[in-house]
């Protein structure tokens, strides 16, 4: 047998399939030691998110103490503490820190063609990378995370029933492949407009604010729109962000339940497609206008 | 002094210039910074549809509390401009080697290292804190005393300085770490504690952190002291707040400048 042969790609279905999980795993791989190269940065990155979380408590304890009802839009100051954390493990799924940016800076300054010319899906390539860039984070914010859930269980309400946690775990893994394919298909704006910072951190704000991240966003049910009987929070739920944070908290806080979890659990899988669909869109036609530069 | 002046004003004007070469660039930051400024703004007025005051008997009703708001908006806007995009440049410098060639000048390393870049687009969010400001005093309960008008200013540049020392020693830390990229956001959620009046911070847990934030890390001190001051009546303990903060701002230029010194003699050059 000559060398040729030997690197030859393989034939049949299942050999070609395996080849693909082959460079998918080694691609992993890589991944997660780039990521374990900076350890006391990522540590101290992944510690220091639950910092917001304590000002937040305090905030909401002190609006407690000087309304008189017990309530705000449905929460008790348990629930708002409890739906603030459990932001915290939607955020963990659907954030994608540096992804957009990363992906216009390639763009940029040509790196990128180094995927053009190779036997690798960019995509999935970075699909692997955020995947790496996620277990590590699990790993090292499994025991704060643990911690403080720990420390703070009294602000939540019972474990709910199996069929619940399934549905809160559905929605992270969507939540998850949401953020990515939204931030992917940002960063491929880059084959159009080269410099996306400004836009990158614009869709952050509005992120930040119709996810829920911030708030509830049930708190919105009392803003009118100006148009009769249409809250801003009847316009919010139009959106995609709120499957980034508020959906999967509510999921777990027993906000949403029956037919209406169903169907927005749906809801939530077809706004996936969608952008795994406007994903593909832009890098095929980004891909076809894209003139390379740098050395 | 005179000469520091001088090549700090060199500097600035040099940013100033590349920062009106890309107008449309600038613009666009000026407009997302206050897109930030706007959602936390409307944040705080959802809240208050919900309640009177921030804490019960605080006295951080609406009107009070948007001065507190604004006069955070100041102090972190000077910081932000100032400080901060030197500071996140020297993350990438000792990553790369770049730090050597500031080391070699024959200027204070700390002053190049802190101070070589100004962000003119984050002064867009102290000036619409000197105007929420300005909305916000008609209609205190009680109009600021000529003192506290004298004192506010003071107070200010306190804040500042409480902030530049953190800054310098989040940086230093990057000397240690090899990278820090978490900089701007450890900077960013340790600036979150001061975000609001301290008085929420109370109860078995809050008590500790508050004391904690006040005389260890003084966070608390930044931007609480120069709003009590100026939108709440003047008491006594209002006097030693005021004395406290300055010798807070004393103190902390003093430690950041040893640990910056400090972190730079346990400096290895990363070039080749």
């Amino acid at each position: 047998m000559t060398a040729a042969a030997s690197h030859s790609p393989p034939s049949g279905f299942l050999a070609r399939r395996l080849q693909g999980l082959r460079v998918w795993w080694t691609m992993l791989v890589i991944c997660l030691e780039e990521r374990l190269v900076y350890r006391g940065d990522f540590v101290l990155g992944t510690l220091m998110r639950f910092l917001p979380i304590v000002t937040q408590v305090f905030l909401w304890t002190a609006v407690f103490g000087a309304t008189s009802s017990g309530s705000i839009a449905g929460y008790s100051r348990n629930d708002i503490v409890a739906y603030y954390l459990l932001t915290m493990v939607s955020r963990a799924f659907s954030s994608m820190p540096g992804l957009a940016s990363g992906i216009a800076r390639s763009i940029r300054d040509g790196s990128i063609k180094k995927y053009l010319v190779q036997p690798v899906d960019y995509v999935g390539y970075l699909l692997a990378a955020r995947i790496a860039h996620k277990l590590v984070y699990y790993a090292v914010a499994i025991l704060p995370f643990a911690g403080v859930f720990l420390f703070c269980r009294e602000y939540f309400p019972p474990i709910p029933d199996w069929t619940t946690i399934g549905a809160f775990a559905l929605s992270l893994v969507l939540s998850f492949l949401l953020g990515f394919f939204m931030e992917a298909t940002l960063g491929m704006l880059g084959f159009w407009f080269l410099e996306v910072s400004s836009i990158v951190f614009a869709y952050m704000l509005v992120q930040y604010m119709l996810s829920g991240h911030m708030f509830p966003l049930d708190m919105l049910r009392g803003i009118p729109t100006g148009v009769a009987g249409v809250s801003v929070a009847d316009v919010v739920r139009f959106l995609p962000f709120e499957y980034t944070a508020y959906f999967p908290a509510a999921v777990w806080l027993g906000k949403v339940q029956g037919a209406e979890l169903v169907r927005s659990l749906l809801v939530e899988a077809a706004w996936v497609g969608v952008m795994i669909v406007a994903c593909r869109i832009a890098w095929w036609r980004g891909t076809r206008r894209y003139s390379a530069f740098g050395g | 002094m005179t000469r520091y002046l001088s090549i700090f004003l060199t500097f600035a004007r040099a940013c100033l210039v590349r920062d009106m070469t890309f107008r449309a660039n600038f613009v666009l930051e000026c407009v997302t910074s206050l897109g930030w400024m706007a959602m936390n703004l409307a944040f705080y007025l959802l809240v208050f549809t919900f309640t009177p005051e921030i804490g019960l008997g605080t006295g951080w009703t609406k009107e009070p509390f948007f001065a507190f708001v604004a006069t955070g908006l100041i102090i972190n806007s000077i910081v932000q401009a100032l400080f901060m995009p030197s500071a996140e440049e020297l993350t990438e410098m000792v990553r790369t080697g770049g730090l050597d060639g500031i080391l070699v000048q024959p200027l204070d390393a700390q002053f190049l290292l802190s101070m070589h870049r100004v962000d003119f687009s984050a002064f867009a969010n102290g000036l619409v804190g000197v105007g929420l400001l300005c909305w916000a005093i008609p209609r205190l309960p009680q109009p600021p005393h000529p003192v506290a008008i004298l004192l506010y200013p003071l107070l200010i540049a306190c804040g500042v300085a409480i902030l530049y020392s953190l800054v310098i020693m989040l940086a230093a830390a990057t000397i240690h770490l090899g990278r820090n990229q978490s900089l701007y956001d450890f900077w960013f959620y340790l600036t979150n504690f001061s975000r609001y009046p301290a008085e929420i911070y109370s109860g078995p847990w809050g008590g500790p952190l508050r004391a904690l934030c006040t005389f260890v890390i003084p966070i608390l001190l930044v931007v609480n002291v120069p709003a009590r001051v100026i939108a709440q009546p003047l008491t006594e303990q209002g006097g030693m707040m005021v004395a406290g903060t300055v010798f807070a701002a004393g103190a902390a230029l003093v430690i950041s400048r040893w640990v910056f010194q400090a972190a730079l003699s346990k400096y290895r050059s990363a070039s080749s």
